[in-house]
């Protein structure tokens, strides 16, 4: 029996958020913090004890429901890894950057802000460890509870609606799954004893009409909490009427889950269905590429503009996976990683906006730079790095993904590279309309003298760091993702396209 | 000939031992109807102290027999095996107590109603009456709803537990005849309780009635009352099965009423809403509990080698049931009728596994009868503490179930909505809460069973049901708080079930293993 990390991991998160229901009165905040900072703590040393001795000292298998052979099993590979390391950097970011909760409204207490993201960063971190399928799925659907609450409770003018938007898109894909995890062990239960691992489901033979139609109930649900096109309705306004912190954790860490739940059980459980499905769910990538980013470009609102243009990015990261080639998928796994960190710092840039001038409409803005240089240098690093400028690590990744799926599809990577032109369009267009141009009134009566305080420069700086860091050196984040990829690929059984080489006959 | 030796009459077998939970609810229970009698003058004070101790003492006395019992491991046929003591008799009666006391509990409670219980304080008077005001103004509390109560619950056990027609029978009537007075006893809105009353009373006599002539119909076909008979005549049938199909669909109406499936179910929502909220709880659980096992009984032990013809007909049940109930709760604005419709698309998930027959790895994997125990356990426990809660949500007139009233409620009682909350995640079937394993373990059930299409019309079925409890969660948490109505400061009598159901909903939600492996062992029928 190893040493529990993961669970330890995930627990005290939760326990944190918990504890904050106690009356601790005014030390909440603090008190929340500090268990962020102590989970990000444990989370790299966790990290420290996967690269010292390996994915296996990870692993904890107890069982959980004998009867119907579901585990506590919990283990880290590459990506999951690194999932759950931007997850635990983010979580105290977002706690910092909602430091000063603006509470007017009806809105609740800080503190109870702080709680449900502590427990949305302990379900999501048994998420992205779960290595049993009914483990997995509790967790998923159980991280719907806290986001709920967390667009509810500090939401804007439409929060209600809004976040029952978000609840029903989320429990329809989550019902289809579960559909599909039940047929998972009425196979599993006729070919013996019943088991949820997915080493053991890895076994079964779903090469058949079956096997598909529970691909396609797994798929359904990631395709919606990705979001693709055309399911993706609910992402805009779920980021328009939360805060910016709430925003960060569900498209820099929840949404995740929908290409974390492609590559780990689409691909791991039910890899011929997964071939079968490959063409649909390229073309599918494009649209959403191309109209997320069309969508950005139309919107007026720049919270819905950075939910659409994540829309555009997770196109790019399916696209990736259903390449199936070492270095797309490398790529996309890559590329989950740092759009974690490149949409919060869109959507926390953007919360420094609307919390100077209480509107996030693109129309009240401009001239902002005027006044604060600071502010609009770290504005336009976040929005180059939405565009994959080389130097910061989106641009790695998304040149791993488009060179890995040129290798296979060439047509497909070739209508993709329009997806990287027209994100130059929104992200240019944002800033330009924000920060340049004429002073407009609220520019000039509500940003003078308001640069980036140290606090919000607190938040910027590690986010910022780890985009520029990875972009110039991102060998370590390769190497930790990497073997998820081979080993996606042999699960697949596909070979990487020879590299075609024209000379001289 | 020695004919002539033979006794004419045998005298009744009776197993004391083994029937004494019944036995000691039955004693109790009327030993309480004498209490309004005996206890007047200055004792009249100490009635409800008398009369909740006789409920406890009952149903703990008894629930501990039934786990006496079960570690003995005694089994078999009892009263001439009119009874069937068995794995699922047991944990059904464990259940009942249990879900009982709790219910009965809630009885209990005045401090919510400033001082006086739910109940008509006499409920023989006419309302508006003379009488009425004069027995109001005295205070003259009758306690007759605690004896009706637990005599309720003996029909109940006996029901899910009969091993012939007639005793069926005879179980139906003793739970319902009291159920029917209960509903009609509530202390404000009489004549809308009264006319539930009369209302179930009048479609219930009914199925009755139906259920009656079925038992006529199939004692003709296989000439014995017993289930196991019934099972070993259809291998070699005398009559046609004309017969036995007319009485089955009969018997089949009598037992879905009570269980409250479509198309029986249209006394559901007037019945919840109309009878005073704590019988309500009360009923939405026991009610349900025994009505299912007796039509599981029925279907798998007389009727099992049958399964054939009936597994389509409930197929269909099952699909009607779900989608109206949770079509119907969409439009609801009042919290009990919503509650109401819910049960009725929780019926048709239950109706899932029953149709899916499983009987696969008995005792290792849950079988239906193993996940449909679990499904009403966790159902349960969520039931009485949601109905509970709807006690306490209140305007000056009394409660007040209106969404609208409900409007906001957090801000004004964070712990009343944050319980709530969890109740209804648990019917909605979200993880980490005990409904979330019960709807697995059922739809698991239908899938093995071999009707995998119904799991997903019950997957979407559960989706659209999802919108009306989470929709009452936003009305909760993001509405604007109400200003007629209040949250009631209530006893323990109101927040001890409410603290065991929420408790036990989400242990059940995260270590199910102990009560799934239980029920997984004890989860077939003796035949």
């Amino acid at each position: 029996m190893t040493f529990p990390w993961l669970t330890i991991l995930g627990l005290l998160p939760i326990a944190g958020g918990l504890a904050l229901f106690l009356p601790v009165k005014g030390a909440g905040r603090w008190l929340g913090m500090f268990f962020a900072l102590l989970t990000a703590l444990l989370g790299f040393t966790v990290a420290g004890v996967y690269s010292a001795s390996g994915a296996a000292a990870l692993d904890v298998k107890a069982s959980w429901i004998t009867s119907i052979g579901t585990y506590w099993a919990l283990g880290a590979d590459g990506m999951g890894l690194a999932m759950v390391l931007m997850t635990v950097v983010l979580t105290p970011l977002v706690l910092l950057a909602e430091w000063k909760l603006p509470l007017e409204g009806g809105k609740w207490s800080p503190e109870a802000f702080v709680a449900l993201v502590l427990i949305l960063e302990g379900l999501s971190i048994f998420v992205f460890t779960a290595n049993d399928v009914l483990l997995f799925y509790l967790f998923f659907e159980a991280t719907l509870v806290p986001m709920y609450f967390l667009i509810v409770g500090f939401g804007g003018a439409r929060r209600s609606y809004a976040a029952l938007k978000f609840l029903l898109f989320s429990l329809a894909g989550g019902l289809i799954m579960l559909a599909s995890v039940i047929g998972l062990y009425a196979v599993s239960a006729k070919s013996g004893a019943p088991s949820y691992l997915i080493s053991d489901l890895a076994k079964l033979d779903f090469n058949n009409d079956l096997g598909r139609l529970l691909m396609i109930g797994f798929l359904i649900a990631f395709v919606i909490k990705a979001p693709m096109v055309p399911v993706h309705t609910w992402l805009p306004d779920a980021a328009e009427h939360s805060t910016p912190g709430t925003a960060t954790m569900l498209v820099g860490i929840l949404d995740k889950i929908g290409t974390f739940g492609m590559i780990k059980f689409c691909l791991g459980i039910f890899p011929d269905a997964s071939r079968w499905v490959a063409p649909v769910m390229l073309v599918l990538a494009l649209i959403s590429i191309l109209y997320g980013a069309l969508g950005a470009i139309g919107s007026r609102n720049l919270m819905r503009l950075v939910a659409y243009t994540s829309v555009s990015h997770f196109g790019f990261m399916v696209l990736g996976i259903y390449a199936f080639t070492t270095q797309s998928i490398s790529g996309t796994v890559f590329y989950m990683l740092n759009h974690g960190f490149s949409t919060a710092a869109l959507f926390l840039v953007v919360g420094y906006l609307i919390k100077r001038s209480g509107t996030a409409d693109i129309a009240a803005f401009g001239g902002v730079q005027k006044y604060v240089p600071v502010f609009s240098g770290v504005f336009l690093l976040a929005w180059l790095s939405a565009l994959g400028l080389p130097g910061l690590s989106s641009f790695v990744s998304e040149f791993m993904v488009l060179a890995g799926t040129f290798a296979r599809e060439p047509w497909y990577a070739a209508i993709a590279a329009v997806g990287v032109i027209l994100s130059a369009v929104y992200s240019l267009r944002a800033y330009r309309a924000v920060m340049t141009g004429p002073v407009s009134d609220t520019a000039a009566s509500e940003f003078r003298g308001r640069d980036l305080n140290l606090l919000e420069k607190a938040v910027m700086v590690p986010i910022l760091g780890v985009l520029l860091f990875l972009g110039f050196y991102p060998q370590p984040a390769v190497k930790l993702v990497e073997p998820t990829a081979t080993a996606a690929m042999q699960r697949l059984a596909v070979a990487d396209p020879a590299p075609v080489v024209e000379g001289v006959k | 000939m020695n004919t002539m030796l033979m006794p004419l009459f045998t005298a009744p077998t009776i197993e004391f031992s083994a029937l004494a939970p019944i036995l000691i609810v039955f004693g109790a229970a009327c030993i309480g109807v004498l209490v309004d009698a005996i206890m007047i003058g200055r004792l009249r004070g100490w009635r409800d102290e008398v009369q909740m101790g006789l409920v406890i003492g009952s149903t703990l006395g008894a629930f501990a027999y039934v786990v006496w019992n079960a570690r003995k491991g005694v089994k078999g046929p009892l009263a001439m095996g009119s009874i069937m003591l068995d794995g699922p008799t047991y944990v059904a009666w464990g259940a009942l107590l249990v879900f009982g006391l709790l219910a009965i509990m809630v009885f209990r409670e005045t401090k919510v109603n400033g001082g006086v219980t739910a109940f008509a304080s006499s409920a023989a008077t006419v309302p508006g009456s003379a009488e009425e005001v004069e027995a109001d103004r005295y205070r003259l509390q009758q306690t007759e709803i605690f004896p009706l109560a637990l005599f309720s619950i003996v029909g109940m056990m006996v029901f899910a537990s009969a091993n012939d027609l007639l005793t069926l029978f005879v179980g139906l009537e003793v739970f319902s005849l009291p159920l029917y007075l209960m509903c009609g006893m509530a202390r404000r809105r009489r004549l809308v309780s009264q006319e539930a009353s009369l209302k179930y009373f009048l479609l219930g006599a009914l199925s009755s009635a139906f259920f009656l002539f079925g038992v006529a119909l199939v004692y003709a076909y296989a000439g014995s009352f017993k289930l196991g008979d019934i099972a070993t005549k259809m291998a070699s049938p005398t009559y046609g099965s004309g017969l036995l199909y007319t009485g089955l669909i009969l018997l089949a109406s009598g037992l879905l009423f009570k269980v409250g499936v479509v198309p029986f179910h249209n006394w559901t929502p007037d019945v919840y809403m109309g009878a005073p909220t704590p019988v309500t709880g009360f009923m939405a659980i026991c009610t349900k509990l025994a009505a299912v096992l007796a039509t599981l009984r029925v279907f798998y032990v007389a009727l099992g080698a049958e399964r054939w013809s009936w597994q389509p007909v409930f197929a269909t049940l099952a699909v009607a049931t779900m989608v109206l109930g949770a079509v119907a709760g969409l439009t609801q604005r009042d919290v009990k009728r919503m509650l109401a419709y819910s049960s009725i698309a929780h019926a048709g998930f239950l109706l899932t596994a029953v149709v899916g027959a499983n009987q696969t790895d008995l005792g290792r994997t849950p079988s239906s009868v193993a996940s449909i125990l679990f499904y009403m356990i966790a159902y349960g426990f969520a039931t009485i503490g949601a109905f509970a809660l709807v006690t306490m949500v209140r305007n000056e007139a009394g409660e007040d179930n209106s969404f609208a009233a409900w409007s906001g409620l957090a801000k004004k009682s964070p712990w009343v909505a944050g319980i709530m909350t969890v109740f209804l995640l648990s019917f909605a079937g979200i993880p980490l809460t005990a409904g979330f394993i019960g709807k697995w373990t059922v739809f698991a059930s239908a899938w093995r069973g071999g009707y995998g299409w119904l799991v997903v019309v019950a997957v979407l079925a559960s989706l659209v049901a999802a919108y009306f409890y989470l929709r009452l969660i936003g009305v909760m948490f993001a509405g604007e708080p109400a200003a007629k109505s209040y949250v009631g400061e209530a006893s323990g009598w109101t927040w001890v079930p409410v603290a065991i159901g929420a408790a036990a909903t989400i242990i059940l939600g995260i270590l199910p293993d102990a009560v799934l492996s239980m029920v997984s062992s004890l989860g077939a029928f003796l035949r």
